[in-house]
């Protein structure tokens, strides 16, 4: 499955939802195919998608919070995925569109063709953990694992297949900010999960 | 020397809610009560930029974060300051320890030690340099900046706090 076929089956499935995507083809693709208020596009700072989505999880426990991440920008921050698991917020699914390279700068290659990312988070201590690897899987594995007290991690294998014409996103980083804070202002005053 | 307890008290009167860094001796004490104390978590990050990273996300979601890390680590926050908080506007109050303060200290701290406010002030991050006096107007001069989103980095050298250990 190619990583536009994979946004495809996710996008349709987020709600209302804070979405933390990491740097590169994973904004740009998921910005390209549907824009949201709650998509925090971190267009900088590689590596950190994982502990921004866990300060998000960690401060609001009333709703879900998904962290798109990369193969890249977790083995940059493995160590967060102890931080993740050692939090153990219930409402946080980790999401990682792993195509083996480095996409957005050339397809260099990464360690995850022989790393296995999902037994990492396995071993890390995340209670669940899944791995897909056709598109048809995805929906059921999202949907199971949101219905999980998380922190959960579902790992889609991919191929490097993004268009290189897809834009970047066009908000200024300003705006990212005002905007993502603003939606998640309005879903304040929700119950527990 | 200042209280760690009063410091900690400060921080939240100030509006401060979200803790997280790295440890360094010089703020053992001021993690010790942060830790201790029911109303303010303190989360132990790997590593100094997870914890900006974890800071912002706080912040995103309506916290107003503090990290508290030693000098050493700000080689690696770099990026995350410059790429991240500066640009986005996502405020963080940065405690850092000072190593290597005035060339005295173990030797991977003297380098660090001499740079670290060059550095910040190459990279556009407003800091001061707490003492046992200046509490007060350093902390103000700190929530001036991150009310107009932007981080502040207080650099706090050997002794000022109780250390904890």
């Amino acid at each position: 499955m190619k990583g536009t076929e994979a946004f495809k089956e996710i996008i349709p499935l987020l709600t209302d939802e804070p979405v933390i995507h990491a740097n590169g083809f994973i904004c740009r693709e998921s910005f390209n195919q549907k824009d949201r208020e709650g998509n925090f596009y971190m267009i900088g700072s590689m590596g950190l998608a994982s502990s921004i989505g866990l300060g998000v999880a960690m401060c609001r426990p009333n709703q879900k919070t998904i962290i798109l991440d990369g193969d890249g920008n977790v083995l940059m921050s493995m160590g967060t995925l102890a931080m993740i698991a050692s939090a153990a917020p219930k409402n946080l699914l980790h999401i990682v569109l792993d195509n083996e390279v480095y996409e957005s700068t050339g397809n260099q290659r990464s360690l995850s063709k022989s790393i296995a990312l999902d037994q990492v988070a396995q071993g890390a201590g995340y209670p669940h953990v899944k791995k897909v690897t056709k598109k048809e899987e995805i929906k059921p594995a999202f949907e199971e694992l949101m219905g999980k007290s998380g922190p959960s991690f579902l790992l889609i294998k991919v191929e490097p297949a993004f268009e290189k014409s897809t834009g970047r996103v066009t908000h200024t980083p300003e705006e990212i900010t005002s905007r993502f804070m603003k939606a998640l202002a309005a879903t304040d005053g929700r119950s527990p999960l | 020397m200042a209280s760690s307890k009063q410091f900690a008290d400060l921080l939240s009167t100030k509006g401060f809610n979200f803790y997280a860094g790295v440890p360094c001796s010089l703020l053992s004490g001021l993690i010790r009560v942060l830790e201790d104390d029911a109303q303010t978590s303190y989360f132990p990050a790997v590593r100094e930029d997870a914890a900006v990273g974890l800071c912002a996300g706080a912040y995103l979601a309506g916290k107003l974060p503090v990290l508290l890390m030693q000098n050493s680590g700000l080689g690696y926050c770099l990026n995350a300051f410059t790429s991240l908080n500066l640009i986005y506007r996502i405020p963080v109050l940065v405690i850092m320890s000072w190593r290597g303060e005035g060339g005295k200290d173990a030797p991977e701290h003297i380098i660090m030690g001499e740079i670290n406010q060059k550095l910040l002030q190459t990279a556009g991050m407003c800091h001061s340099v707490l003492s046992a006096d200046n509490y007060q107007e350093a902390l103000d001069a700190a929530r001036g900046k991150i009310n107009e989103g932007l981080p502040y980095t207080l650099l706090v050298g050997k002794g000022l706090f109780d250390e904890g250990h």
